[in-house]
């Protein structure tokens, strides 16, 4: 899809929120229990993860042509 | 990737300490959302806040911000408005700091309709101090204070500010994000006292004792369970059961701020009325 997700990883505190409101399950958290992008392609872009991130660690964008 | 509101935040003391999942990081980017909605000044801004964990929200802002004693927020807050009134003032406090220690502050700030706006966190307990038991703490939910439930019945901050005299009451949840933000700036716009109680999940105290432990689970808890005031006021009585509670605009008035009648006193005081 069109969107890149930034994650911001010092910020991060791995609660799992963006990973549970996630329609598409592009996110999950890895063996350090912290966010990460699993399936970047399914992004439809919604930006409920970046919503409710309650540390302001995930950041969703519409991709820029380069 | 860098966002417009992250100007308002003292970049060297992020990350907060607040727990993983702790709705307050929600509630306090709602606000400075807000903030930058009204286009505020950020050097005529104040940000006063007591104690708790909500409270520590005030050392993240970048604006001139007063963190100050237990439950006294409000009475600081109208000592800086009084003396200079074209500042924006808006009061960070918690369940247990507003309703507990500053209950009578709360309801006479209310009753004088200061011109300010005052978020209250509701995390139902309180979180700092170990998970005791708060007057928000609703009734038979478990706090450490009360292992078998808590037996009091819980305030509802809303009714006790509209009652106390607020002119803007509004409530809103850590899962309606977009939605605190507009009641957060719409209380910003009201001259005189703006209440907004903006449910917020605590999973660490509150969450853990009452099988709730995750958070996502709490933020879904508010989705399924909050309840727009338009729809809540159609809704018979037999159906506002079990743990539905209404969100939106509760309370609106115009009345006389507290600034205005001052300055009324003052002239007349000088002789010039």
């Amino acid at each position: 899809m069109n969107t890149e997700l930034s994650i911001k990883m010092p910020r991060c505190k791995g609660c799992g929120i963006c990973v549970a409101f996630c329609p598409k399950q592009v996110l999950a958290l890895d063996e350090l229990g912290k966010v990460q992008v699993v399936n970047e392609e399914a992004c439809i872009g919604c930006g409920q993860c970046e919503l409710r991130c309650p540390d302001y660690a995930i950041f969703v964008d519409k991709k820029v042509a380069k | 990737m860098e966002r417009s509101y992250e100007q308002y935040f003292r970049q060297n003391r992020l990350p907060h300490l607040w727990c993983p999942g702790c709705g307050n990081g929600i509630v306090m980017k709602s606000i400075v959302q807000a903030i930058e909605k009204k286009g505020l000044d950020k050097d005529k801004t104040v940000i006063v806040s007591g104690i708790g964990c909500s409270s520590r929200a005030s050392g993240y802002m970048d604006f001139d911000t007063l963190h100050t004693a237990h439950g006294r927020a409000i009475p600081f807050a109208t000592g800086v408005k009084l003396a200079n009134p074209e500042l924006n003032v808006i009061v960070i406090t918690g369940d247990g700091d507003c309703t507990a220690i500053g209950g009578n502050h709360f309801i006479h700030g209310c009753r004088r309709n200061v011109d300010l706006t005052v978020v209250l966190f509701n995390n139902s307990i309180y979180g700092m101090t170990g998970g005791q038991s708060s007057p928000m703490t609703p009734t038979h939910k478990k706090a450490t204070t009360a292992p078998y439930g808590a037996i009091d019945r819980n305030f509802d901050a809303c009714k006790l500010a509209e009652a106390a005299g607020a002119t803007y009451v509004a409530r809103s949840t850590a899962f309606h994000v977009q939605h605190l933000t507009d009641m957060i700036a719409s209380g910003i716009d009201n001259k005189g006292f703006s209440f907004i109680e903006a449910i917020v999940q605590c999973p660490t105290a509150y969450g853990r004792k009452n099988k709730m432990a995750d958070p996502a689970q709490m933020m879904m808890w508010m989705r399924d369970n909050a309840i727009m005031k338009a729809a809540w006021d159609k809704l018979p009585d037999e159906k506002k059961i079990g743990e539905k509670f209404p969100i939106g605009l509760m309370h609106h008035e115009e009345a006389t701020d507290y600034a205005t009648a001052y300055e009324e006193v003052i002239e007349l005081a000088g002789g010039k009325a």
